[in-house]
């Protein structure tokens, strides 16, 4: 076998691994209600198919060879175990399915239950996004360690004691009730938002390992969307993502400066991608019953408005903040509503808005002092504006975004 | 908990410090450390002369032995620490990002040992 062709192989199985990866995971913990091992199951099968396929050639159906290989590693790790009989049920199942699928290649789709799982209200928040990060896309605890800013030995404790409760915790894969839907749905989306944004932050390309977390972000989003079609929040999320991913080449200028969002060249922003967010969005509103999603990607949509119109609507932008802050006070929130009403009703409104924010939540939150230096620099209230232009400067952690705010930093005082 | 954020430097970075006052490289190190004060987690800090100027010491079987430099011989040296004083270690990761330094040379963060263990020192 020759290099090119070897490396082919690696390509397909790299493929397979990306596409069925969720699906196959999902499957086997839903039927054996342990995802750590199915983990290991799936991993010993690529590895096997790292051995074989190059050899053998790619199987046919390299998702049923994927699943049949992982069966046989889960039944192998059971039988290692000495306590045999309590597996009997899970041990039967492995072997029975196993000879269904040499037969049949379909199985379902099990991924929806996966994600409902990760995102179970038993299950510590900040943990909902790692685990599905690495369960539904196989990302390793490395590298969701590096987006987490979490060592990746105690990303890989944290991850384990996660699956550890969800296997003997009794956490159920299984889709909610109507009842709990909406709030359940809610931390699955928060959970991929979560996601987005890391990515969204990595902007100095410090992920080089393939494709960036944003994209990761937006695929479970269509997974989701395919699996859940008709939820407003899930095609309002999709649109949300879709906007801010259509203005990314434009967010750096040369050398790798930072360009804010009104600076940016719209005609530069990405024409499909709107275009796609804006069929989600609409296909979304169409339902009637706007959530916090689609009231974010309503705003994205009046910023991308200025690449036909020339300028942005900010008391539209406003009045979504306004109804978003209603459903979902959060800091960013609040912050994103001052800079609007600052636009639209004028810098004292704006400002007002900043202050009736509590100043302990703000200590840490560097977007509130870039957006209150702003506001004051343009109120000619120097002094003020250099002292929070300080403290955005030193909670930046993107060196392009300091040096930018280094910049405007009135030079007057100190 | 008490975290020390020890700031490693390259070269090129300990030459920066020959700038004069109103360096950006500076302001950005003044603003960092304005926030830490004005977040309430800042216990104290100190910033090393350049490594050319240190010496190291050893006593090996009864003899002393001086050399110039500091201990050991990498590309990035000690610059500097900062004592934080927060509720966990992903706190002061997240800190030590902030850290202008971490964004050309590393910031290594490590606890402080427990109270015990410096009182068996200070006796």
């Amino acid at each position: 076998m020759n290099g090119v062709n070897q490396e082919d192989t690696h390509r397909t199985i790299e493929r397979v691994a990306r596409e069925s990866y969720g699906r196959l995971v999902a499957y086997l913990s839903v039927q054996t209600h342990d995802l750590a091992s199915a983990e290991d199951g799936l991993s010993n099968a690529l590895v096997s198919a790292l051995n074989h396929w190059p050899h053998e050639g790619v199987p046919k159906n390299p998702e049923a060879w994927l699943l049949t290989a992982a069966r046989h590693s889960l039944i192998d790790a059971i039988r290692h175990q000495r306590v045999v009989s309590e597996s009997e049920p899970t041990l039967k199942f492995l072997t029975e399915s196993s000879m269904e699928t040499s037969v049949s290649t379909q199985f379902p789709d099990e991924r929806l239950k996966l994600l409902f799982a990760c995102a179970h209200p038993a299950i510590d928040p900040a943990m909902h996004t790692p685990l599905m990060l690495q369960t539904v896309l196989g990302l390793d605890a490395a590298r969701i360690g590096q987006a987490f800013l979490i060592a990746p030995k105690t990303m890989g404790q944290r991850l384990f004691r996660a699956k550890t409760k969800i296997c003997s915790g009794g956490i159920p894969f299984e889709i909610p009730q109507e009842r709990d839907l909406p709030e359940r749905l809610d931390a699955v989306l928060e959970a991929i938002y979560a996601a987005f944004g890391l990515g969204w932050d990595d902007m100095a390309g410090t992920d080089q390992r393939g494709r960036n977390l944003a994209e990761e972000a937006m695929w479970l989003a269509r997974v989701l969307l395919q699996l859940m079609p008709g939820q407003a929040e899930v095609q309002g999320l999709l649109a949300l993502m879709l906007h801010c991913e259509a203005r990314r080449p434009t967010r750096r200028g040369p050398g790798g400066r930072y360009v804010p969002l009104s600076e940016q060249d719209p005609k530069r922003w990405s024409l499909p991608l709107i275009e796609e967010a804006e069929h989600h969005l609409s296909e979304a509103f169409k339902q009637g019953r706007a959530g916090r999603f689609q009231l974010e990607a309503a705003i994205q949509s009046v910023h991308a408005e200025r690449a036909r119109t020339g300028r942005t609507e900010w008391p539209a932008i406003a009045c979504f903040y306004q109804q978003l802050v209603r459903i979902s006070p959060a800091l960013g929130t609040r912050t994103g509503y001052a800079a609007a009403v600052a636009e639209a009703d004028g810098l004292e409104a704006g400002l007002a808005v900043l202050e009736s924010i509590d100043p302990v939540a703000v200590s840490h939150y560097q977007p509130y002092w870039a957006v209150r230096a702003h506001i004051l620099q343009r109120l000619g209230r120097t002094r003020e504006a250099a002292d929070a232009y300080d403290r955005a400067i030193g909670l930046a952690e993107d060196p392009a975004v300091r040096e930018f705010l280094l910049q405007k930093r009135p030079k007057s005082d100190s | 908990m008490r975290f020390a954020l020890m700031i490693y430097h390259t070269p090129e970075e300990f030459d920066l410090r020959k700038k004069d006052y109103s360096d950006p490289h500076l302001g950005a190190w003044r603003a960092y450390y304005k926030a830490l004060v004005e977040a309430g987690v800042y216990v104290g800090a100190d910033a090393l002369e350049v490594p050319e100027t240190g010496t190291t010491v050893r006593v090996k079987e009864g003899k002393r032995r001086v050399q110039d430099g500091p201990y050991a011989d990498t590309k990035e040296q000690l610059a500097g620490f900062i004592i934080l004083e927060l509720p966990s270690v992903d706190a002061a990761l997240e800190w030590a990002a902030r850290c202008p330094g971490a964004s050309i040379g590393a910031v290594e963060v490590r606890p402080l040992a427990p109270e015990a263990l410096q009182k068996g020192f200070t006796g």
